[in-house]
């Protein structure tokens, strides 16, 4: 059943995330990409990261996305020129470089990586392990990221400003 | 046969599959009531009389309506971008009805029980946004661009503080689990909205609030302001398309209500759980009153009625309530459903104060609702969140 | 054979963060580069959770809870610079934002 799920939503998320880089329109690189987010959502859960299948949908697929789209619509983004001169030679040989080095590296993989699978169920991280873990161990990367947020808004607010 | 059924998986599979064909198969035909009821009560409030032409008393204008709607021609703009603005109300629709999974009927009647069931609310409703938001932009239409802009802003303000209320009642229950959260007040013998001294009231008025903003519902209908923006982010939906919006709507009301029943109310617990004396007049007292007395109610009216079918039929009616209250005299019965009866009467009020919030309140300007969302319901609910969990470290000692 | 080996999510990370690099050299739309950065981090969190889980340890989904946050304040700040740009440039092409000087 396992390996099932697997190649199902692996499948999926690698043809959304071609899909996203080849569409011409952002908007539906966006759909694309919460395409990729929901399949790796559903890879964790498959993974028993409860918390964080959970989390990726509201942070990714909900909040940042939907900031994505938003400025899409705000700038009214529309379709991506082609480049002047298309480049015959990135395209002859981009590709199959590509699919060289990635059937190298998945064979270092292979071989680097370490033995033995986990079932579904036989091990699972919900939200009480994360809290604990971020509330004792990691409480002082914890405080910082909210500082991190504290600034990040900031930087918004006055970069988004009418008047810079 | 038999060794079919014995066999663990089927069962495991069974029920869950079970549950989710008869919701899946009721709640549309609910949602038609539940916007029967909305009309009539608006209509009410307003002293109008409301829908009264099909069926006695407009009883079967819900059913009137979908075919209507399935009827209709289905147009699709010449502009619009064809592939998004078919799978926009796909998007919604599919979140909405998503979140029912997870919804504890009552205690042993739910799809399936997760580790964070109210996470995965909390998810589905996000991505939901995504239905409006991009249904709006793919109609190419100043209208619906305008409605999905706001429709964005806000839902993506209100969540925060819709999240931070949850919190409170997590705080309170320990757990993320829909049916461990009512297990835990049923251990307590109080519903959450009441622990702490009340101070749990704060965070369910900030979940009422943000829920109604979430949901679209006036005084926060900005995005379909058909005052300002014809019907917003659905202005140019029609016909089938346009029905899934709606159902989308509705569910997402009902999963809400639902939320909100379980985290504060108790879920399927009737009221005052931890009165033992109480425990006869409520479980079958009150549901048999609720539905013979209405059943009752029903023959003065029939008679007053004209047309000699309608009073058939709301005759007919009148009867099959007060064979639905006697059912729950069986005592077998009615250990089997007064938690399906009790939860879904809670979900039936809050769903009535949303339809009074729409009769009573005018709708808000945005740069209100900005306000509202952001400089009062967000700090109010980290305030909420300060207090109760020191209110509650006391009182455990 | 019923679970799935830890290579095959280490190799499916490694291909979605190939696409995600290769969609930010191709692409020219600043918005679209934006989201293959989205996409990297999404492919690396991936893994993160996928040794998580071979190790039987939490550190991994921690770590991905630290980029999901990392990642959201990145998400608001980059936007922000972009509607900044196309305010003073009103454009998104990579090309044409060539100068640091307004």
């Amino acid at each position: 059943m396992d390996p099932i799920l697997f190649f199902i939503f692996a499948a999926v998320a690698v043809i959304c995330a071609i899909s996203l880089i080849v569409q011409k329109h952002p908007i539906k690189s966006a759909l694309s990409l919460i395409g990729v987010m929901g399949s790796l959502a559903i890879l964790y859960l498959l993974l028993g990261a409860e918390f964080i299948a959970a989390a990726q949908l509201i942070v990714y697929a909900g909040a940042i996305m939907v900031l994505f789209v938003f400025v899409i619509m705000l700038l009214n983004a529309g379709e991506e020129k082609s480049p002047a001169r298309p480049s015959w030679f990135a395209k002859l040989l981009g590709i199959p470089l590509m699919i060289a080095l990635l059937g190298i590296l998945s064979y270092v993989i292979q071989r680097a990586a370490p033995e033995g699978s986990l079932a579904f169920g036989e091990y699972t991280g919900g939200a009480r392990e994360v809290g604990r873990a971020l509330f004792t161990t990691y409480l002082l990367p914890f405080e910082i990221t909210s500082v991190l947020i504290l600034i990040a808004i900031l930087g918004a607010v006055v970069l988004a400003k009418k008047e810079l | 046969m038999e060794t079919l059924l014995e066999n663990p998986l089927l069962q495991k599979l069974l029920a869950p599959l079970i549950i989710t064909i008869v919701i899946i198969a009721v709640f549309p035909l609910m949602a038609g009531y539940i916007v029967l009821v909305e009309r009539k009560v608006l209509a009410d409030m307003q002293v109008r009389l409301g829908p009264m032409r099909v069926g006695p008393h407009g009883l079967l204008q819900p059913i009137a309506d979908a075919v209507k709607l399935l009827l209709k021609e289905d147009i699709i703009p010449r502009d619009a971008d064809k592939s998004i603005f078919w799978l926009a109300p796909v998007i919604s629709t599919f979140t909405a009805l998503s979140g029912f999974t997870v919804l504890p009927f009552s205690h042993y009647i739910f799809v399936t029980d997760v580790n964070v069931g109210l996470l995965v609310i909390a998810a589905l409703s996000s991505v939901g946004i995504m239905g409006v938001v991009l249904g709006g932009w793919a109609s190419n239409s100043h209208y619906s661009l305008m409605g999905s802009l706001r429709s964005g802003a806000q839902l993506v303000s209100y969540e925060v503080a819709l999240a931070l209320a949850l919190v409170c009642g997590v705080m309170m229950a320990g757990t993320l689990s829909m049916v461990e959260i009512v297990r835990r007040q049923q251990d307590q013998g109080i519903w959450f909205a009441f622990e702490n001294y009340g101070l749990m009231l704060i965070p369910f008025m900030i979940y009422l609030i943000a829920a109604v903003a979430e949901t679209n519902r006036a005084p926060f209908d900005l995005p379909e302001a058909e005052s300002e923006l014809v019907a917003g982010f659905h202005t140019e939906y029609s016909g089938f398309r346009w029905s899934l919006y709606f159902l989308a709507e509705y569910a997402n009301i009902f999963v809400v209500s639902a939320v909100a029943v379980t985290l504060f109310w108790g879920g399927w617990m009737r009221p005052f759980p931890n009165v033992g004396f109480l425990e006869v007049p409520l479980n079958v007292g009150f549901p048999v009153l609720l539905f013979a007395g209405s059943g009752l109610a029903c023959f003065p009216l029939a008679r007053k009625l004209k047309d000699p079918l309608q009073a058939k039929i709301l005759a007919l009616v009148a009867v099959g309530l007060i064979g639905v209250g006697l059912i729950f005299l069986v005592p077998f019965v009615n250990d089997k459903i007064i938690g399906v009866f009790w939860f879904l009467f809670k979900i039936g009020l809050i769903v009535y104060v949303m339809i009074w919030l729409r009769g009573t309140f005018p709708r808000f300007r945005y740069d209100q609702l900005m306000d509202i969302g952001w400089k009062w319901l967000i700090p109010l609910g980290l305030f909420a969140i300060f207090l109760n969990a020191i209110v509650g470290m006391l009182r455990a000692g | 054979m019923n679970g799935v080996p830890l290579s095959w999510y280490l190799i499916l990370s490694a291909i979605l963060f190939a696409l995600g690099a290769a969609g930010f050299m191709i692409r020219k739309n600043m918005i679209t580069v934006f989201m293959c950065i989205e996409l990297m981090l999404n492919a690396v969190n991936l893994s993160f959770v996928a040794f998580s889980r071979h190790f039987k340890t939490i550190d991994g989904q921690i770590f991905t809870f630290f980029v999901m946050v990392v990642a959201a304040a990145e998400a608001a700040v980059g936007l922000a610079i972009i509607l900044t740009v196309f305010r003073n440039r009103s454009t998104l092409q990579v090309d044409d934002i060539d100068s640091l000087r307004l």
